[in-house]
């Protein structure tokens, strides 16, 4: 079966953009990679696109009052050759050598990713990680979502159908900060499951930590308790295995039953540990 | 609707409809059978052309997309019976058996080595890293990227030497 009719308009600036997007039922179409098979696949309903690849000033890409700013049409690839300093820049180059393959990094956009909200990806968990902040533009205007409460659900975010995200707002990490990421990949789209990490030491001591635990749940989420288990110390190789056992006591239930969990247990327990140590190398530096 | 994209330097304006996807616009309009087409789900990487000079999986990109770009497929790529020497890496080092993954392996390669004339092993291995060949085998085909590297070195010293002083 051939798929539905596509209602495709090509937007040359953001006014049209949020006109195309108020009938509530209209998608935004940025690189395409995941909504472009999802739209053409047999059997797809109808759907209306509105394409924003023409749209001028969507690759905004700039730091400024301590956030990486990033635009709508600013591609995966973009992040290959640090765009930021210090320790958000490293986690981007290296979680973004992760990301699907050339062409998808070539096409795919950060906040195409992140409106996605596919529980496994890599974006929304940095997002997570760091605390960033999405800015969406819609019929009331522009409001901002904190990273923890803009991902609700598998594929679901706070955005409105009505509205664009028109910015992620990265905050840049402190001096002395190490980050980690490490996963458990079988094929080339999306990890089983992944650990990132983002760890500041200050005087021999760890001063801030954020663990991400990607595809744990509904959406990225920080083990707060593990994190809790790490402050106050000195970053010791016991410190990272107690750190990683708290985090593998994460709920996973959403993925698991009880065949499966003992295994997504011990694939986080090394995750993390994993995700630590590679955090600990960059930890405590001074820039 | 009506798109309009340059293909291999030639303007072609057509009436399509808005699911369209690139590669059969390529294949089935424009009668360019050269792209193929396998899995279309982003993840063979047989269907890869390039788009304002970018490798990318044309099963993923609407035709409408296009419209008002270059697109350059495995038929721009010879000048005449000239073939370009990544197609003449390919044939000196075995990098085709049945030829079905060719197109897209040629498009991303020459894209490679034109941004990195002299890959390592592992860069060329990451650029083809979206593609999958089924009969070859990918040690050939990373020979054949390397011949066609070190073809072009020798030839850009050749060509050097001949307008030195
Ligand atoms: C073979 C393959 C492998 C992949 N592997 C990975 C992987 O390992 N990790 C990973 O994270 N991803 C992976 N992806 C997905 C890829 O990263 C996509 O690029 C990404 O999920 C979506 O970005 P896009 O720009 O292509 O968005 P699109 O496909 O255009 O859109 C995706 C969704 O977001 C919405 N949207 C897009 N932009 C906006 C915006 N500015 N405002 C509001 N809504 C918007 C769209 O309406 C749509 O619902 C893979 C994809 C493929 C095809
Ligand atoms: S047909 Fe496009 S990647 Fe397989
Ligand atoms: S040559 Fe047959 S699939 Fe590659």
């Amino acid at each position: 079966m051939r798929p539905a009719a596509v209602e495709y308009i090509a937007a040359r600036e953001v006014g049209e953009v949020l006109a195309a997007l108020a009938d509530g039922e209209t998608s935004v179409l940025a690189g395409g990679q995941s909504l472009v098979p999802v739209v053409t696949r047999p059997g797809a309903p109808p759907c209306r696109l509105v394409d924003i690849n023409r749209v001028g000033g969507f690759d905004t890409l700039a730091e400024d009052d301590g956030c990486l700013r990033v635009g709508p049409l600013v591609r995966h690839r973009a992040f290959e050759s640090g765009v930021v300093g210090g320790a958000l820049g490293d986690l981007l180059r290296v979680v973004v050598q992760h990301i699907g393959h050339p062409p998808i990094r070539a096409r795919g956009t950060m906040l195409g990713s992140l409106a996605y909200a596919h529980p496994a990806a890599e974006w929304p968990a940095v997002a997570v990680t760091v605390g960033a902040r999405m800015v969406l533009d819609g019929p009331d205007g522009r409001r901002t979502v904190p990273a923890d409460t803009f991902f609700t659900a598998p594929f679901t975010t706070a955005r409105r159908p009505q509205e664009l995200l028109v910015e992620a707002r990265l905050p840049t990490l402190p001096d002395g900060t190490g980050i980690g990421y490490a996963e458990d990949r079988r094929s080339s789209i999306y990890p089983q499951a992944a650990a990132m990490a983002a760890v500041t030491v200050t005087g021999g001591v760890v001063s801030a930590a954020a663990l991400c635990l990607v595809n744990s749940g509904p959406h990225p989420v920080r083990a707060v308790a593990a994190e809790n288990a790490l402050l106050g110390t000195r970053f010791s190789d016991t410190a990272i295995a107690l750190t990683a056992e708290v985090a593998a006591e994460q709920d996973t239930r959403r993925l698991d039953d009880d065949a499966t969990r003992p295994a997504r247990r011990q694939a986080y327990r090394v995750l993390a540990r994993r995700a630590l140590r590679h955090a600990r190398q960059g930890a405590g530096r001074c820039g | 609707m009506q798109v309009t994209m340059t293909v291999n330097g030639t303007e072609h304006t057509r009436e399509i409809e808005g699911r369209m996807l690139l590669v059969h616009f390529l294949r089935d309009v424009l009668g360019l059978t050269g792209t193929h087409w396998g899995c279309d789900t982003s993840n063979c990487g047989v269907c890869v052309v390039w788009l304002d000079g970018e490798p990318v999986k044309s099963c993923t990109v609407l035709a409408a997309m296009a419209g008002g770009h270059e697109v350059r497929t495995v038929e721009g790529l010879a000048e005449g019976a000239e073939l370009d020497p990544i197609q003449e890496g390919f044939r000196q080092c075995h990098g085709l058996q049945c030829g079905f993954c060719t197109p897209g392996m040629l498009m991303t390669c020459r894209a490679l080595l034109d941004r990195n004339p002299d890959p390592t092993e592992g860069e060329i291995r990451e650029a083809i890293s979206g593609q999958i060949c089924r009969c070859t085998g990918y040690s050939s085909i990373v020979r054949s990227v390397q011949w066609t590297a070190a073809h072009e070195a020798a030839a850009a010293a050749t060509k050097e030497e001949a307008v030195a002083p």
